[in-house]
């Protein structure tokens, strides 16, 4: 009976179902995002009419009741330097792991190095806030941030501070740690992508490793690995579980990163943190929904910028192969 | 054909089992639900036990989700009862009117330290815990604390101060204690449950900030006193309102402190939001205490999915928790309450009434109508001939 064919008008019925199914399924996600953005709008207007663009720039934070006064800079700043850091670490040592993953190692490594880093990938966040919290800092703390701090801490100023090892510089060792696995999967897989005609060109011009790597490897995939270090920043960005855990949640003025090892806070991790608790008459609540919204707008910024970033150098390499 | 229908008639099956079945039990015991505070949770579990003993027709279901969330889903009416640390504040109580307040235990909140070379003893008064936590004393052997603790040696070392980085009871309680004995806190940061701190590292929960001090030397914290007991940490005698005793935290003298205010509180439907037993009178008393409450509206009927008998359960339950439930108290840390508040809070309990209309199930109308729907997408497929498998 299945091998039967059916008749015609069936067929045309499920074309039609089929048809409407996939629109509806790409509908939702324009109806999500409206949806969102429509709900973080409308639950922080009364946090934009009291303080205006002064919540933006401000850096008070008070929900003590008749006290209230919000301002989100320092959580704005500390995403940017948690991130930023994260990815100027991280960042170098995936390209790193891609090379030596697609090129260089024998291919007795590769296969199960290749899946230890995937593994890492799919680790939760909170096992690397826990890993954090109770391992890593103390190591952090004891072996980098007392050293530098005992030598430079009165002089230079991203030194001072007074190290616990709860700080921006272990949050962001931490989120380098969990961009790692994700970034430099997918740039080996881009690397890999490289024509060999492209590579073999270069070693027969008597190329060293490097020089392929320079000269064919990296040129073809500039946008990919750019892309795959934009993943990255979304997941630093937007982490929220293991920075919480080990960022130092400082609140108000002293949450201002001016060093590395103070206490900071991030957008997602002062959501997390006062959202369960956060009054329903007073402006607390819309506070942090008008910093959600916030995020939304850095992280939508952020996909634009990589996406002009992706194009430009597309474009560019075009150029560089026409000529 | 067949094959493809039996799939989906099973399909439907494991989808409406569960429903049907759910809505089958709660025909035969009441479920009450309740949401709220995190801090008395550990009781609240052993009261769903053991009222569960002799009540088995009666299931308790809270989430502690904190208090915040726990006052959320009560004005909006969906919970039988909420918990929460802290009263309802006037905007809050406006929000949910008809309230009753039934403190239902009462815990304490302990000052503890980590600091090697010095073990127990250390003694604090109320300005200088204001102090150390503004950061205008910055370390251990500061003046104000070496002329109090001459028998200690206190190192040359900076204090780091731990505090609770999720907006919590805890945080109210400490901090309304840090607001009466100090004025200078008072006008600069005040009390609630998450305040500016000026100096110190926020941590996640009681247990957060219990990790932070014991892997951190030279710090200092606040800590619910259960978490204290159980990992055996250190915490400072402080000094009280009689002015020249400094008293240990224990369940004794948190009780002295607590028993001291049960004279001058309001009746359960009375304002709350000013209530507070911190820093009470009496030679032993332990001034940083709280109690902490179940809210439940003095008219059930406008509760969503009530019920008459349900109503009649949620009452019977919350008057066995302030009699028999308090016996387990004590084991799990927590102080039971004095004689006094058991009189108000059977006062207020028997306030409440149940005057709505019956609320049709929800659970069975869902039911019907996911019922519906599988069958007629069952019957629509089958009907036009859809494949999961591509046709040969």
């Amino acid at each position: 009976m299945r091998r039967q064919l059916g008749p015609k008008k069936n067929s045309a019925v499920a074309d039609k179902v089929f048809k409407i199914g996939a629109t509806v399924a790409a509908t939702f996600v324009l109806v999500i995002i409206v949806l969102v953005v429509f709900e973080l709008a409308t639950g922080s207007v009364p946090i934009w009419q009291k303080e205006g663009a002064s919540f933006i720039t401000g850096s008070t934070w008070n929900s003590v009741e008749g006290r209230e006064s919000y301002g989100a800079a320092p959580y704005i700043l500390g995403t940017f330097v948690t991130a930023g850091l994260a990815m100027l670490i991280g960042v170098p040592i995936s390209i790193g792991i891609a090379m030596f993953l697609s090129e260089l190692a024998p291919k007795f490594v590769r296969t199960p190095l290749s899946f230890v880093i995937e593994l890492l990938a799919a680790v939760p966040s909170v096992i690397y806030g826990l890993w954090g919290l109770f391992v890593f800092r103390e190591y952090l703390r004891d072996w980098i941030e007392m050293p530098l701090y005992n030598a430079f801490g009165n002089n230079v100023w991203i030194f001072s501070g007074n190290p616990f090892g709860l700080d921006i510089f272990t949050a962001s060792m931490v989120l380098a740690i969990m961009i790692i696995p994700t970034i430099s999967a997918i740039s080996r897989e881009i690397m890999l992508a490289v024509p060999n005609s492209q590579k073999e060109a270069a070693y027969m011009l008597g190329a060293t490793k490097w020089e392929v790597f320079k000269l064919a490897v990296i040129p073809y995939s500039k946008s990919g690995l750019i892309g795959a270090s934009i993943l990255g920043l979304g997941r630093a960005v937007g982490e929220t579980m293991a920075v919480t855990m080990l960022i130092g949640n400082a609140t108000g003025p002293s949450a201002f990163p001016h060093s590395l090892f103070q206490p900071g806070q991030t957008m997602s991790s002062i959501i997390a943190n006062e959202f369960s608790e956060a009054s329903t008459t007073g402006l607390h609540l819309p506070a942090l929904v008008g910093i959600g919204l916030i995020l939304f707008v850095v992280a939508v910024g952020i996909n634009i910028i990589a996406h002009l970033l992706v194009a430009r150098v597309l474009k560019a390499h075009e150029g560089a192969v026409l000529a | 054909m067949t094959k493809k229908l039996l799939l989906g008639l099973a399909l439907m099956l494991v989808l409406i089992i569960p429903t049907t079945s759910l809505s089958a039990i709660a025909e035969f015991t009441t479920s009450l639900n309740a949401a709220g505070a995190t801090f008395p949770f550990p009781l609240i579990d052993k009261w769903r036990v053991e009222y569960n003993k002799i009540h088995s027709d009666v299931q308790l279901n809270y989430q502690s989700i904190g208090s915040g969330a726990g006052i959320k889903l009560h004005t909006t009416k969906v919970v039988d009862f909420a918990g929460s640390d802290a009263p309802l504040q006037p905007g809050e109580a406006s929000q949910a009117p008809g309230t009753l307040h039934i403190p239902e235990t009462i815990g304490a909140v302990t000052v503890t330290y980590n600091i090697p070379g010095v073990d127990k003893g250390l003694k604090l008064t109320g300005p200088i815990i204001a102090n150390i936590f503004s950061g205008k004393i910055a370390k251990w052997n500061d003046k104000m604390i070496t002329d109090i603790n001459p028998t200690l040696t206190l190192p040359d070392q900076q204090i780091a101060v731990a505090h609770r980085s999720d907006g919590s009871g805890t945080t109210f309680v400490f901090t309304s204690y840090l607001s009466k004995v100090s004025l200078d806190w008072q006008t600069s940061i005040g009390q609630g449950k998450s305040v500016p701190w000026p100096v110190g590292i926020g941590a996640q929960g009681n247990a957060g900030v219990a990790g932070v001090i014991k892997n951190t030397p030279y710090s200092i914290g606040y800590v619910e006193l259960a978490y204290v007991m159980q990992n055996n940490m250190t915490s400072a005698f402080i000094q009280n309102a009689d002015g020249n005793n400094f008293v240990e935290p224990t369940l004794a003298t948190i009780a002295a402190d607590a028993a001291v205010a049960a004279g001058n509180l309001p009746s359960a439907d009375g304002d709350w939001s000013k209530v507070s037993i911190v820093n009470e009178p009496g030679k032993d008393s332990y001034p940083i205490a709280s109690f902490t409450y179940l809210l439940v509206y003095k008219d059930l009927g406008q509760v969503s999915g009530m019920t008459q008998e349900k109503a009649k359960a949620v009452v019977d339950f919350l008057n066995w928790v302030i009699h028999d439930g308090q016996q387990y108290s004590t084991s799990l840390l927590y102080v039971p309450l004095p004689d006094a508040v058991v009189k108000l809070d059977e006062q207020g309990l028997s306030q409440i009434q149940y005057n709505g209309a019956p609320v049709p199930e929800f659970g069975q109308i869902a039911a019907i109508v996911l019922a519906i729907a599988i069958i007629s997408i069952i019957a629509v497929s089958a009907k036009t001939g859809l494949r999961f498998m591509p046709k040969y």
